[in-house]
């Protein structure tokens, strides 16, 4: 499935999609993936005593019995409400558990792993809650997508009170501090979220520069934050709001922008949206030289499933291999010389399994597919079907 | 003797193996298919029952001087262990739970309440004994190195203690399984890696130091004055613990009936022949609702051969489908109680311990695999 031109993207963030970016997941799910044993309340030489006690099992885990979120074994967090933004998209607010950090700078984005029938499914959104000193609560902002059915989940099915999983803070989309002095943004669907974090915490510092946000929705009800984007637009003269409405509209030309927003060339831009608006983006800023001053955050439609094989890159041993459909994953890794762990090369033990980061993959035994981020899959009868990254 | 065509010995033709495979194939991907919230309920409910049986355990024998006290706390404990132990870690680190995708509950990073270390135990049991099930010389769970089990496997001096052995291995069972994925026998043909031995005893060595000061020195420490008696409770859920692992695991693979191969059978071995060989090697017993819970539904030991890494509350569920695929092919399905399979285990334990045909009464020689009859439909067809 490829990106539909408009808005009918995913609001998943395909992090696989730029190296450096597809490592620091990896970093993440490392420590997710191991049994964390991150700085909590309790202090660490009363939890390793406790831990004397509570043996092979962490105190955590019988912690966890009493509160859900007294555990940091995995990052967890409890909904607190879901708050309506449009008819499609909602604000997930999420008070994290122990060993949540909240360092985070806007732009950035945190994995969430959620419970549906049994079955963690992760999905990373942008934050758009905006950093505090004092802090309980982190948000995203969620749009559902046709075809997306963790995003309905998040949107429409999720109760306050569930308990989701989370993985840190992560993302290179953000802003330099102190920032620029003159800035555009430019935005397209849910790909405000990034941008929204980044305008409310310039608000609340009060160091809002010389800003330029160009955002398009299909229609007016479709805008996310409008309320308050007009709000801050009224109430600071250096905040420009352009608002297109792409069925009227149409789709953002950057041929025009001169019209717009004419000294563009002396503006750092940060862009979020469907591939096809970034790539324009792109172009653009590389015939006039400047694309030194283009900062882009790519989203993705959903994971090509019905690829037949795919680019797999092994994140821990840097190896990057094309391999066909025919070919499991654990055979292409050991060509390439990387040890791989292996047991019974037939599925039963699990001796195999890692972590896929990203991507999709096929079982060969039954054609059952399998896509996301953070989830683990059995190298020996597994097959690409899709761009894969793997955490070995 | 031992089997080295499992297709041959089944008197079945390659068209009907294959056939037959398939239909195993068929409840796997059925079964597979059907996994959802009801599933991981079920593992999440059994995790935080035993917990909290656990943390009940300990509390209570705080008063462990106070008899009663002692006899509740022990059970408690006891119990809590063999949960822990057979129907949640070796279920877990089989990866019957992997699906859920919580790392929390995953086959790669389950560590359990014994001495054994995770990661060897894995080795040992889902790979090696789970892939060449009941293979002589491949499959160290026949005797683990230290019993003899079947006529086939050489006989030695050290094999007139038997008995002996048995009866410790089953009352130190954990300290047996700890020592498990060395080889013993790879040891005593002096064919294992040195360097391999010495970073898996260290292994074992940090698990052990672990378990023994959690069990018999700190929480005894914590009780104070009731030092004692704490001690004893803890070792005696242990032993607890020990006899009944022993148990379900001797009779699942040594009742009379159960067959052995021999290394010719895993020569091109087919999905369908692995299929028929997990099936031979294994035995199911009957027993509660309750029984077959402690002992982690391995009383289902056909199945749990079959289909090692589905959920094992599944078991009874497949095995009504197994056991008719079993009728159809005459393929001989091993079901009996549970104090009768242990006889026959005992039994063949004590005649195992002197030379084959060495025996006082030639009439008390094991016996062997049971040959069974085709279906007289099938005959008649081939014919």
């Amino acid at each position: 499935m490829s990106a539909v031109p408009g808005f009918d993207i995913s609001p998943q963030r395909l992090v696989a999609s730029t190296a450096s970016a597809a490592l620091a997941l990896a970093g993440v799910a490392v420590t997710a993936g191991r049994r964390a044993r991150r700085s909590a309340p309790a202090g660490k030489p009363l939890r390793g005593t406790a831990g004397r006690f509570t043996t092979p099992l962490l105190p955590d885990d019988y912690l966890q019995l009493i509160n859900p979120l007294w555990s940091a074994r995995e990052l967890r967090g409890r909904v607190e409400r879901v708050e309506r933004e449009t008819d499609d998209a909602a604000t997930v607010v999420i008070r994290p558990g122990w060993g949540f950090s909240y360092t985070y700078q806007p732009g950035q984005y945190v994995g969430i792993g959620v419970n549906v029938d049994g079955r963690f499914h992760w999905r990373s959104y942008s934050l758009t809650s905006p950093p505090k000193r004092v802090q309980k609560h982190i948000a995203i902002t969620v749009k559902a997508m046709p075809e997306g059915f963790l995003s309905s989940h998040l949107v429409r099915g999720l109760a306050p009170g569930t308990i989701v999983r989370l993985a840190l803070p992560q993302g290179e989309f953000v802003l330099p501090n102190p920032p620029p002095e003159k800035l555009l943004f430019v935005t397209a669907g849910s790909g405000i979220t990034p941008v929204m974090a980044m305008l409310r915490t310039l608000d609340r510092r009060r160091t809002m520069p010389d800003v330029v946000l160009i955002h398009s929705a299909p229609t007016e009800a479709e805008v996310l934050f409008r309320t308050e984007l007009h709000g801050l637009a009224k109430g600071q003269s250096q905040f420009n709001l352009i608002e297109r409405h792409t069925t009227k509209d149409g789709r953002v030309d950057f041929s025009k922008l001169d019209e717009v927003c004419p000294d563009w060339r002396d503006r750092q831009v940060w862009a979020c949206g469907p591939e096809r608006l970034l790539n324009d983006a792109e172009s653009h800023w590389k015939s006039a030289g400047l694309d030194e001053a283009l900062h882009l955050e790519r989203f993705t439609a959903s994971f090509n499933t019905s690829a037949e094989g795919g680019h797999v890159k092994y994140a821990v041993s840097g190896k990057e291999v094309d391999i066909d459909g025919a070919t499991t994953l654990l055979e292409a890794g050991e060509k390439e010389g990387i040890n791989m762990p292996f047991g019974c090369r037939m599925g039963i033990c699990h001796t195999c399994t890692v972590r896929m980061v990203s991507g999709a993959v096929r079982d060969l035994r039954n054609g059952q597919e399998t896509s996301g981020e953070n989830t683990n899959i059995q190298t020996c009868v597994t097959a690409a079907a899709g761009d894969c990254v793997l955490e070995v | 003797m031992a089997v080295s065509d499992v297709k041959e010995y089944a008197h079945l033709t390659e068209a009907q193996v294959e056939e037959l495979g398939a239909k195993f194939d068929a409840i796997r991907k059925e079964i597979q298919d059907s996994l959802g919230a009801k599933d991981a309920a079920y593992i999440r409910k059994m995790i935080t029952l035993q917990r909290r049986l656990l943390a009940a355990a300990r509390v209570t024998l705080f008063a462990s001087a106070f008899p009663p006290a002692w006899v509740a706390g022990t059970t408690m404990l006891g119990v809590a262990k063999i949960l822990e132990n057979i129907e949640i870690g070796h279920n877990v680190m089989h990866g019957q739970w992997d699906w859920m995708n919580d790392p929390e509950i995953h086959s790669s990073s389950w560590e359990w309440d014994t001495m054994q270390p995770a990661e060897q135990w894995k080795h040992s049991h889902n790979y090696i004994h789970h892939t060449f099930t009941n293979v002589l010389g491949r499959d160290n769970d026949i005797g683990y190195g230290i019993l003899r089990i079947s006529r086939d496997q050489k006989w030695r001096p050290s094999h007139l203690g038997n008995p002996i052995w048995n009866l410790l291995l089953a009352t130190l069972f954990e300290w047996g399984v700890a020592l498990h994925d060395l080889d013993l026998e790879a040891i005593r043909k002096g064919e294992k890696d040195k360097k391999l031995l010495r970073g898996q005893l260290k292994q074992i060595g940090r698990k052990i130091r672990k378990q023994v000061g959690k069990d018999y020195l700190l929480f005894p420490l914590l009780t104070g004055p009731n030092f004692l008696t704490t001690l004893t409770a803890n070792a005696t859920a242990n032993l607890m613990r020990n006899l009944w692992s022993y148990l379900v695991i001797f009779v699942d693979h040594f009742p009379d009936g159960v067959t052995y191969f021999t290394k010719e059978e895993l020569e091109d071995e087919t999905q369908g022949e692995w299929y028929l060989r997990q099936i031979l090697g294994s035995a199911n017993f009957r027993g509660h609702q309750t029984t077959h819970v402690m002992a982690g539904y391995l009383s289902y030991q056909i199945e749990h051969h079959l289909y090692p890494d589905l959920p094992s509350y599944r078991y009874p569920e497949i095995a009504k489908q197994t056991k008719a695929i079993c009728e159809e092919y005459g393929v001989p399905y091993i079901l009996g109680s549970l104090p009768g399979h242990y006889w026959q285990t005992f039994r063949t334990i004590c005649k195992m311990s002197v030379p084959n045909g060495k025996l006082w009464n030639k009439d008390l020689d094991p016996i062997d695999p049971v040959r069974f009859e085709r279906p007289e439909r099938e005959l008649a067809a081939v014919a």
